[in-house]
């Protein structure tokens, strides 16, 4: 396996969370989208580390994983906020502010 | 594989930070150990004192420059200076925060978050007098993420402070005591938009450390400047640059912005309108002059697309708007567009213009959206235009000094807003750009279309019976009113001492 290939799986693995966050109609599923984004990032991190030979990209790929886990506590608390009130979690429901 | 050294970190100038974020942690202790009696006016105090302090802390270290934390914060002119703005938008938006005479509950943020709105239990605490205070260290925080911001020297503390910066206001989004389907819905927006552009921001991160080697601002900008427009090089500069422009608010990165700044309770839109925009453009400038600074040919034309765009969305959806806050968010898009502006000026020149239109914009837009939490109806904010139909006849301070923020937001003579436009248009005309600056005026004058449209209303409209009634300030709406007001006013007659310091302070270290 050439350091290539594991580019081109973080990009891959990154076009699919990106095009989960847009399609994607339950706020949990589009979470979890940008999760996949953040962990394909930490994989090109850590690829780049390897080709380089420095540490600084491992050691990125552990605050990614930090600030990652703070975020989750955040959005999920404010997903179960909005399904406690509404009783469902698509992002379709949540449709009170436009224009 | 080489030794973690340890980095030195110069204290004395990483004071103001570690003020205010000291300050934010004490808050979560008062939080957890104040009795509730005395908590609000603890929480008030404490993250009043962090903020003042931190602008104390900049003011005493003007003039510093250098480069601590092995290289990661780069405390300079430009840093200082936005880290002072910033501190004093948070100090005033606390001020707003604090507000207790207006709503008859009290206070404008919800009682128990927790509590699913609309239920039994949700609407005893409505009309209690129960105030929660989680909002004053959450605030502390997001200024303590902003001031980090604009003194990041590398990607990594920047996308840190992003998120620091960021999670905090998601959740203060949530929190209006009125209408809490629209702030919840408010902060769903805001978190799940906010998590996609920091991923973006992220990628690009990665890409520009596999294309240089490093996250560091300097030496990403050593290898722009040589290898010039690199691929890979340039699809992360495209991603780090769609992440901050998210935050920043720039077309076509805006969608959440109409949404949450209805949504918001009203205070908490103050801070983000102003404070927010302050950092996310200090960080834009940091990465763009510092970190591709050499090859600016490559960075030139996005900029002044985004530009472009965002001024032109601004302006002409600002004109449909029917809400006063919605309105005042495609405002700030524009204004977004016309700081992009300044960022394009050459040789200092556009630092130092940019940097003044924050101060200038922030401390207006502060003041706009403090007068919206005067005009109430029996349901908290009346920020229906429609409501504002024949203000001057209720209350003509209220509607004369709206009048007044309205027409420094549209860049008249005489106020703050004018100076600033004058300062980053000239900035553009010099380095070029005049095609730009030629769009900008138009789209100033479409978007004074909108803002004099409230101002004839205001004067020349009947009044509506059921209309609503314009509650009296306390006295921290009205210091808040009062400085916003008169900085305006001065900024605009006298800017001269500030533009001077702007212009001294717009040196970058590396």
């Amino acid at each position: 396996m050439t350091i290539a290939n594991y580019l081109v799986l973080a990009a891959v693995l990154f076009t699919i969370g990106a095009v989960g966050v847009l399609v994607r109609r339950n706020a949990i599923v589009v979470f979890m989208c940008v999760e996949l984004m953040l962990n394909s990032v930490n994989l090109t991190l850590v690829t780049f580390a390897r080709s380089t030979g420095g540490l600084d990209g491992q050691l990125i790929a552990f605050f990614v994983m930090v600030v990652a886990a703070a975020e989750v506590v955040v959005g999920l608390a404010i997903i179960m906020s909005v399904y406690r009130t509404r009783r469902s979690a698509s992002v379709d429901d949540v449709n009170l502010l436009k224009y | 594989m080489p030794d973690i050294q340890a980095p030195d970190l110069s204290f004395a100038a990483l004071a103001p930070l570690l003020f205010v974020l000291g300050a934010a942690a004490a808050g979560v202790l008062v939080e957890a150990f104040v009795p509730r009696a005395a908590r609000h006016r603890t929480q008030v105090a404490l993250a009043l004192v962090g903020m003042l302090g931190a602008l104390v802390g900049t003011v005493l270290l003007a003039g510093t420059q250098e480069v601590t934390a092995a290289g990661a914060l780069a405390v300079d002119g430009p840093a200082l200076f936005l880290q002072g703005t910033i501190a004093a938008l948070g100090a005033l938006s606390v001020l707003l925060f604090s507000e207790r005479a207006l709503d008859p509950a009290r206070s404008a943020f919800v009682a128990a978050a927790a509590v699913p709105a609309g239920t039994v239990r949700d609407r005893e605490l409505a009309t209690s007098t129960r105030v929660q205070t989680e909002v004053y260290p959450l605030a502390s925080f997001a200024v303590g993420g902003m001031m980090l911001f604009t003194a990041a020297n590398d990607l990594l503390v920047m996308f840190v402070a992003l998120e620091v910066l960021s999670l905090p206001l998601y959740l203060m989004a949530g929190l209006a005591r009125r209408r809490r389907l629209l702030s919840q819905e408010a902060a769903v927006k805001y978190f799940l938009l906010g998590a996609f552009a920091s991923a973006f921001f992220l990628y690009g991160l990665a890409l520009v450390y596999g294309a240089t080697g490093s996250i560091r601002l300097s030496d990403i900008g050593a290898a722009s400047g040589r290898t010039g427009s690199e691929p890979l090089l340039l699809l992360g500069l495209g991603l780090l640059v769609v992440g901050l422009m998210f935050k920043a608010g720039v077309a076509p990165f805006h969608s959440w912005t109409p949404d949450v700044y209805q949504g918001a309770p009203t205070a908490v839109t103050a801070f983000m309108a102003s404070a927010t925009k302050v950092a996310a453009f200090g960080a834009v400038l940091r990465l763009l002059y510092v970190g591709f600074g050499d090859a600016a040919d490559t960075w030139r034309p996005l900029v002044y697309t985004l530009a472009i765009v965002s001024m032109v969305v601004g302006a002409v959806l600002g004109l449909t708007q029917t809400d006063l806050k919605r309105m005042l968010a495609y405002s700030s898009i524009a204004h977004a567009g016309f700081l992009l502006t300044g960022v394009l000026g050459v040789d200092g020149s556009g630092l130092a213009a940019t940097m003044f239109y924050l101060l200038a914009y922030g401390l207006t837009t502060l003041g706009a959206f403090g007068l919206l939490t005067l005009v109430r109806d029996g349901d908290g904010e009346a920020s229906a235009l429609s409501g504002w139909a024949g203000l001057a006849q209720r209350s003509p301070v209220v509607a004369a000094l709206m009048t007044f923020f309205l027409l420094a937001l549209a860049g008249l003579p005489l106020t703050s807003g004018f100076t600033g436009k004058f300062a980053v248009f000239r900035a553009t005309i010099e380095a070029g750009a005049w095609p730009l600056a030629v769009v900008a005026l138009v789209a100033s004058a479409v978007a004074a279309f909108f803002y004099l449209r409230v101002v004839v209303l205001m004067y020349f409209a009947e009044p509506a019976a059921d209309g609503p009634t314009v509650g009296v300030p306390g006295l921290p709406t009205t210091v808040v009113l009062a400085v916003t007001a008169a900085a305006t006013l001065l900024l605009g007659l006298l800017p001269g001492t500030v533009l001077d310091l702007a212009r001294s302070a717009a040196v970058l270290v590396g």
